[in-house]
């Protein structure tokens, strides 16, 4: 055997680095399956800490090591009698005694292969981007997406649309320039040579008379041919362009928030999924996306995400100063074609008539021509006490733009459907 | 395998040697080196080539042929990272049927090894025909050739000619069967549900330690006898299929009781998989497929140290036979070397790094005293070991290869200067003093002898594995299982596991399952039942 495989020497090498590596995910995905709900407990409060921003982000997680554990059968350490051989004695003589630890034999001879670092409290992994959307959009009850396309705000691009025989001296194309003046010279110079071979063929028959204007003849073409200019007018090739049509990427999002004293944990809750699945959609649509966080009271303030979502205040509720720092803002920042602006608004909508119809003639006159984009989510209390339509609801009401689109929402479950009233409405339109 | 400091180096310093003893160049004369020296070595560098790989895989063919080492033909795998962690986690199988739990070591090997906690494992060698060796694409050059003498060479050899692999593995239809066994797994996945199927694996894995025949050697794997068998247990119920009394037995195919006379098995998924009343066909087959894999892996329970001890003690020699005939330069054996110091390290059993014996350690120490006392013996090892003084190394290792396994090896070949370099000490832990563990012999003359069957026991299967029998089933109304555990030295089970294992044995007996834990005279000392 050994001298068959030996003989004749060739190493069997095979390079499978190119394989498709699926079989780990078939695992993987059985393993996120049967500890979903640990799992999405964990990506809950992971949510909860992280920014709106770095929500479609994947990260690292842990889920209670308990249940992970295949159940095997062992025995109980306390129990009867055992001899076990340990390395590194220092000190010890036959007869000794040493203190046992607490916590059980652990230390034994029955230790785990180095290496294995999993602690039975946690257990801590990394989901990719993708696991961790599918979990924070799983309660959300999505259909699956599809690919929406609706009216999009257009800038004329310039596009670069092959070669131009005329144009501003910056945009000539030198290698263009020259490919076409060999071509010119390869075809001009055939024309003349063929021409004076034909000449050079009369010549022998010719009689002696015709003979030199013949010879003249050749002579000029020939001076002709060796001295056919490098570059010519026609030559000039420019790099051509042409506008196209092509979308504004920028986009900005102002998130707009109650947080008067009756916005409880669960309302900021609600408001900062919907606020984030908002920012989810934007961002793949435009790929970076800038958020404004106004939080309001009777007053109006811009802050920072953690303010916006941490920080109680107490008051009452006017949401017309919102609107105008709002205003204020696009004005500031977000003026001009070239800006998708959007607003998410969310509240208990707890505010006075007055303020209700205020906003809402406000908002139709002044801001809404500047947005694409204005969503309100209204979440009403839990108990049924307050379960009239709350004032700003039905001020908004009133609002028949096709860019604007109120919703309640009572749970996680009423979240999408703003969405795919947002999106649907603008197919049709 | 990386390896934090040993914090208890300083305190016994003075005492102690700067270095591990185990790393010291061997002081021992080299056999004579009739070979020529070459001029240059193979290649130079960390970067590695397939070319260069290809002159040191026939370098080292050539010195372990020299050496009398008989392997299986090998395919060598280049792999990336990611593929490495995906084999990992499969139990090194390329092939595997698809459950959960393969997945929970991925990701948690994904996590360690992205943050840079734990490098991957160097090497993964598979017992196949061809011997498939895993080469990852991130080693270096030293690290490639490592793996090489390592797997390709010393675990290959190993599988090859140790008595447990022959008799117990099949290393030519495995991978066939892995395919068969993930087809099959898929199959029931699509027709009964992951649910159903996910609940049976589970249920089998628990008994997995269990599946298997210790003493009896299994039949050969084959696929196509496989599928044969499964068509005729079909066939067999289509055939006696009788509308009139399918209602009566609707849930299984063998509703008859066992013979009067029972004997007591140890296999317990086999029991479960012939007799439970309960379990549909495609159930009884995935008993089956658990219980043929946990065959499969059963030797290389049994023989870590002494397949690891043989692999590290191959590839510490062939790379010094590189070494010596001038085929790698000194940076090779330093990078080298340098790895294969965190591989043997065994922290001392007060160090925060203490993880038990280290395999590799003790198995390394244990074949390189044997070469050492056929080299160089002195009169102790005359005394202890008086057939392998001065006898050819090369043969002694071969047959310390073939005929041993943890158990036996240990008991046979630990030599006292083995015990004395590890500085092993047998502790009792005993009912008469809860609070102390009592030294009862350390590395002295009185103590060799004993020290040695201690370490020997701990290795034995039984030590580790409480030992379940199957005891009755199904003669009474109830059609309970019985269970028995026979106690060794007192040794309950742990509350916790008994419960959650046995609700699992419920599952798939259908009845009560009860387990009697006996003591040695048979009287019953507790009784657990589900």
């Amino acid at each position: 055997m050994t001298d068959r495989v030996f003989a004749a020497h060739a190493m069997r090498i095979v390079d499978r680095r190119g394989d498709p590596s699926g079989r780990g995910a078939v695992n993987r995905e059985r393993f996120v399956r049967r500890f979903k709900d640990e799992i999405k407990r964990a990506a809950d409060d992971e949510f909860r800490r992280r920014s709106i921003t770095d929500v479609g982000k994947g990260g690292r997680i842990a889920i209670p090591g308990r249940g992970l554990q295949e159940p095997f059968l062992r025995h109980d350490e306390d129990s009867g009698s055992r001899d076990f051989v340990l390395p590194g004695n220092r000190e010890f003589l036959p007869g000794d005694t040493i203190p046992r630890p607490s916590g059980g034999g652990r230390g034994g001879p029955e230790g785990d292969e180095p290496g294995e670092g999993e602690s039975r409290d946690s257990f801590a992994f990394v989901l990719s981007r993708e696991e961790f959307l599918a979990l924070f959009f799983d309660d959300l009850e999505l259909p699956n997406l599809e690919r929406t396309h609706f009216a999009e705000i257009t800038l004329e691009r310039m596009r670069r649309a092959g070669y131009a025989r005329a144009g501003v001296a910056h945009s000539l194309a030198p290698a263009m320039t020259v490919r076409m003046s060999i071509a010119r010279r390869i075809a001009l110079r055939g024309a003349l040579a063929e021409r004076i071979e034909e000449l050079e063929r009369a010549l022998e028959t010719a009689d002696p008379a015709a003979r030199a204007a013949i010879d003249s003849e050749i002579e000029r073409l020939r001076r002709r041919r060796d001295g056919l200019p490098f570059l010519e007018d026609v030559d000039r090739r420019y790099r051509a362009h042409t506008p196209t049509p092509a979308p504004a990427t920028r986009a900005a999002m102002l998130c707009l928030m109650d947080v008067s004293g009756s916005m409880d944990e669960r309302k900021k809750d609600l408001a900062k999924r919907f606020f984030t699945l908002l920012y989810l959609f934007l961002e793949r649509k435009y790929g970076q996306v800038e958020v404004v966080f106004i939080r309001h009271t009777e007053t109006a303030e811009e802050v920072d995400e953690r303010t916006f979502f941490n920080d109680t205040r107490s008051g009452g509720t006017l949401v017309y100063p919102a609107l105008e720092l709002a205003h204020k803002v696009i004005e500031a920042h977000y003026a001009g074609d070239s800006w998708n602006v959007y607003v998410a608004q969310a509240s208990d909508g707890d505010c006075g008539a007055d303020d209700g119809a205020r906003s809402a003639t406000y908002l139709d006159q002044r801001l809404l021509p500047r947005l694409r984009y204005f969503a309100y989510v209204d979440i009403p209390h839990v108990n049924g006490l307050f379960n009239r339509p709350s004032d700003l609801w039905r001020s908004y009401g009133a609002i028949a733009s096709a860019a604007f689109a109120r919703r309640q929402v009572h749970g996680r479950g009423d979240i999408w459907p703003v969405f795919r009233e947002l999106f649907a409405r603008r197919q049709a339109a | 395998m990386t390896r934090p400091k040993n914090p208890g180096v300083e305190a016994g310093a003075a005492r102690e040697r700067p270095w591990p003893k185990l790393l010291t160049r061997p002081s021992l004369p080299l056999p004579p080196a009739a070979q020529p020296r070459a001029a240059e070595p193979i290649a130079r560098g960390s970067e590695w080539s397939g070319e260069a790989l290809e002159r040191f895989d026939a370098a080292l063919a050539r010195h372990s042929r020299r050496l009398g080492l008989e392997v299986n033909p090998i395919q060598y795998e280049l792999i990336t990272a990611e593929q490495m962690i995906d084999l990992i986690s499969t139990v090194g199988m390329p092939v595997h049927y698809p459950h959960w739990a393969f997945g929970k070591h991925l990701v948690a090997h994904e996590r360690t090894y992205r943050k840079g906690q734990s490098g991957l494992a160097y090497e993964i060698v598979i017992n196949t025909n061809p011997s498939l060796v895993y080469l990852m694409e991130t080693n270096t050059l030293a690290l490639q050739v490592l793996v090489m003498a390592h797997a390709a060479y010393g675990h290959n050899a190993f599988f090859r000619n140790n008595y447990l692999f022959q008799q117990f593995t099949q290393a030519d239809s495995i991978l066939d069967y892995l395919k068969f066994a993930r087809d099959y797994v898929m199959q029931c996945e699509q027709s009964h549900g992951w649910r159903e199927v996910e609940k049976i694996l589970d249920c089998c894995h628990t008994l997995a330690p269990y599946g298997v025949d210790r003493y009896r050697k299994p039949g050969r794997l084959s696929v196509r006898r496989e599928r044969e068998r499964q068509a005729e247990r079909l066939r067999f119920a289509e055939r006696h299929y009788n509308p009139d009394h399918a209602h009566l037995n609707a849930r299984g195919d063998e509703g008859e009781p066992p013979a009067p006379a029972f004997e007591p098995q140890e296999n317990i998924l086999y029991f479960i998989e012939k007799h439970a009343p309960r379990l549909a066909p495609w159930q009884r087959e995935l008993v089956r497929i658990v219980r043929k894999v946990a065959q499969y892996f059963y030797p290389q329970r049994l023989t870590k140290v002494a397949n690891e001890g043989a692999a590290t003690f191959w590839h510490y020699t062939l790379l010094h036979e590189l070494y010596d005939a001038g085929e790698v330069d000194d940076g090779f054996m330093l990078e080298w070397l340098s790895n294969h110091t965190d591989v043997v390290a065994q922290p001392r059993f007060d160090s925060k790094a203490y993880r038990g014996i280290n395999p590799y350690a003790l198995g390394f120490a244990i074949y390189r005293d044997i070469r050492r006392m056929c080299e160089a013996p002195s009169d102790e090892d005359r005394e202890w070991f008086p057939e392998l003084a001065a006898g050819s190394w090369p043969e002694a290792i071969a047959f310390a290869m073939a005929n041993f396994k943890d158990e036996s090896l240990i008991e046979q070949y630990l030599s006292p200067k083995v015990m004395r370099d590890l500085r092993l000490f047998l502790l009792h832990d005993g009912p008469e003093d809860k609070t102390h563990y009592e030294v009862r012999a350390i590395h002295n003359e009185p103590g060799y002898l004993r020290l040695r069957q201690a370490l020997a026991a701990q290795y034995r299967a039984e030590t580790h594995v409480p030992q379940i029998e199957v005891a009755r089933a199904g003669d009474d109304s109830e059609r309970a299982l019985l269970l028995q555990h026979r106690l060794q030295h007192g040794r309950l089970l742990d509350g916790d596991g008994v419960d959650a294992v046995l609700a699992h044995v419920k599952e798939l007996w259908g009845f009560d399952v009860v387990l009697e834990e006996l003591d040695a005279a048979g009287s019953r000392l507790k009784v657990h039942r589900v």
